[in-house]
């Protein structure tokens, strides 16, 4: 693996952004700033950037419901993903969409779903379209341990192995479906192990150490890119947070898990090892960190600066012209 | 002009927009050989029974550029693909701010006739009116169908072409040369000055039976075949009733919330119309149980020429006195 200090040091600068982005998300949320349902991504923010530095611009990728995270990796705008959770006019939805429905299809990120697995076969339909356009684009799917057990993905699966798909297919393995533990909904306590089935790659990494991530994810890119097929990533990884940010959503989850969990922070774990290597010092991270608390303050003004859209624009797009 | 059935005109409007259009390719559980051949098997898909992921797929390649076709073939197979059509589909553009086109057409047979049975012999098609963000039609000709198609194909919008299993072999004059029909207007298949008859597909034959039959009888039956069901040509429906004074709605549906209501609302929800309106409106539709497979249990379910006449009749009958 060769990633320059600089990129290290990129790679830990989109997870800090994350992890601050959805902290203020939170907290105004709870301050009744952001409405409906926020889904908090903290604690697996290695793999949405783990995988998005193996991909180019031009590749493309679907989001779940707990979508912040792919939208920064991918490189969406801060500015507009907030105001979009503000439900302002310049959101990334004009204030339809909200923290379940982000989209950038300019940077190829193709939308948050709040179906389980609801984008796995719109995203496989972007990898068809790569294909088809012979330009060696790739495609990833996000989704979670609880989509791997719904129907599309084993369809979906099924039919880019057969058709040798450009297709990643990530998935964010965090234990739990809502409140409900893997261990008692699947067969096998390896989704990756279910790639057998369909003749393709399936491989388990430590979803909070980054390069694991990134390695796994730049062999798969690598195969999809020359015309070999999918490949399955499972990511062992855990959220922090409960299932979705609404008061009183219970957890069910014990604070030794969660705090074993904790102990084992992709963010701190990459922070200590560019420092152990020299590539940064406290002070550059506290400088980094800076940096990206007030990127989030801006992102936050932006929002509060902008108008709520117009009631009449609810009739706005509802057909192509 | 030639004769063409239903189902190849369906196909020649395929066959010719993918000729004129690279972008447009087809996938299907069971692909036309006569396209397999002509466009290769990348551009015609013969794929697993998968309808979730296929009309996921549609989405998916269609917000990258291309122009697919997905064939549900039976609308029954398309009840699989539920999350598909309803979540993402009907939504993808609104929800996400129209940041990009998602030209798709899918493919459906509806209706009976045929005994198949309560899965295979449904009219569903009010469930998806129901939505808001997809275009749908009913055509009952060859005509109607190809023109129909043409314009689907050419829509940046997901579009949902239902065709009756009753009329796939029926004929009809197409011509050989290009045309298409815009969505959102209907056809008056027969004009009449009594009583207008609202119908899709093979009710609309059935209708026309009906007029040519009251003829004999100095009735004047007006047919609106309204093919298409998203948007709905409600003008045209009202301007019918405001002649006539008098509707029949039929509809191989049943009739709970169906698209006969739906006919029925705009007419009376409208106060020029419902001032002309003579008589209630009376629905010809389906009755309301699965539908059977014995053609002597098909056949009572559903809705045929004798029931619209006697529906005519009624309403010709319960002509209420106008108010002085």
């Amino acid at each position: 693996m060769n990633l320059s200090p600089d990129t290290q040091c990129e790679m830990l600068r989109q997870m800090l952004t994350i992890r601050r982005f959805e902290e203020r998300a939170s907290a105004d949320y709870h301050a009744g700033k952001i409405y409906g349902v926020v889904h908090c991504y903290i604690g697996e923010e290695a793999v949405a950037v783990g995988v998005c530095s193996a991909l180019e611009t031009g590749d493309q990728i679907i989001s779940t419901h707990r979508g912040h995270g792919h939208c920064i990796a991918k490189g969406a705008d801060l500015n507009r993903m907030m105001a979009e959770l503000y439900g302002r006019q310049t959101g990334y939805c004009k204030g339809k969409g909200g923290s379940m429905h982000i989209a950038d299809f300019g940077i190829g990120m193709l939308g948050a779903n709040g179906i389980v697995g609801g984008g796995i076969s719109i995203v496989t339909g972007a990898g068809l379209a790569a294909q088809m356009d012979g330009k060696e684009r790739v495609a990833v799917s996000f989704f979670g341990d609880g989509a791997s057990n719904a129907g599309p993905f084993h369809e979906c699966l099924n039919i880019a192995a057969t058709w040798k798909l450009p297709m990643i297919y990530v998935c964010e393995n965090n234990m739990y479906a809502a409140q409900t533990a893997a261990a008692v909904t699947h067969a096998m306590p390896d989704v990756a192990a279910r790639a057998a089935g369909y003749g393709i790659p399936g491989i388990v990494v430590d979803g909070n150490d980054i390069f694991a991530v990134y390695q796994a994810a730049a062999r798969a890119v690598s195969r999809a890119r020359a015309g070999e097929g999918p490949t399955l990533i499972e990511c062992k990884t855990y959220r922090w947070r409960a299932h979705t940010e609404r008061i009183g959503q219970p957890d069910f989850r014990t604070p030794e898990e969660i705090e074993a969990w904790k102990a084992k922070d992709p963010i701190a774990r990459l922070a200590g090892q560019l420092i152990a290597e020299g590539s940064m010092t406290d002070a550059s991270l506290k400088s980094l960190d800076d940096n990206v608390q007030t990127c989030i303050a801006a992102s936050v003004a932006f929002a509060e600066a902008s108008p709520f859209p117009a009631p009449e624009q609810a009739l706005d797009d509802m057909y192509a012209a | 002009m030639r004769e063409v059935t239903y189902a190849q005109a369906g196909l020649e409007a395929v066959a010719e927009e993918m000729r004129a259009d690279s972008r447009i390719f087809y996938m299907s559980t069971d692909p036309t050989m006569s396209l397999v051949n002509e466009f290769g098997e990348k551009r015609v898909r013969a794929t697993p029974i998968a309808e979730a992921a296929l009309t996921g797929i549609a989405i998916g390649a269609a917000g990258a550029g291309y122009r697919p076709i997905m064939d549900w073939r039976q609308v029954t197979f398309s009840f699989v693909a539920m999350d598909q059509i309803v979540n993402q589909a009907a939504k993808i553009h609104y929800m996400f701010g129209g940041q990009r086109t998602f030209p798709i057409l899918y493919r459906a047979n509806v209706g009976g006739g045929t005994q198949l049975a309560a899965q295979h012999c449904q009219c569903p098609y009010s469930m998806f009116m129901n939505l808001s963000g997809l275009k749908m039609f009913l055509p009952s000709t060859p005509y109607d169908l190809k023109g129909l198609l043409k314009t689907a194909i050419r829509d940046n919008n997901p579009v949902i072409s239902f065709e009756s299993n009753r009329l796939l072999t029926s004929k009809g004059l197409v011509p050989e040369e290009d045309y298409a029909i815009p969505l959102g207007v209907a056809d008056i298949k027969r004009k009449g000055s009594d009583v207008t008859v609202v119908a899709v597909a093979w009710l609309v034959h059935e209708s026309l039976a009906a007029a040519e039959e009251l003829a004999k009888s100095g009735v004047s039956v007006e047919v609106l075949d309204e093919t298409s069901l998203v948007p709905l040509d409600a003008e045209a429906i009202r301007a019918s009733v405001r002649k006539t004074g008098r509707l029949v709605v039929a509809d191989e549906a049943g009739p709970t919330a169906g698209l006969s209501a739906e006919v029925a609302a705009v007419v009376t929800e409208d106060p020029s119309t419902f001032a002309k309106l003579k008589a209630p409106v009376r629905r010809v539709c389906a009755l309301n149980v699965p539908i059977p497979y014995s053609p002597a249990l098909e056949n009572y379910v559903f809705p045929d020429r004798s029931r619209i006449i006697a529906g005519i009749r009624e309403v010709l009958d319960g002509t209420r006195p106008v108010a002085a």
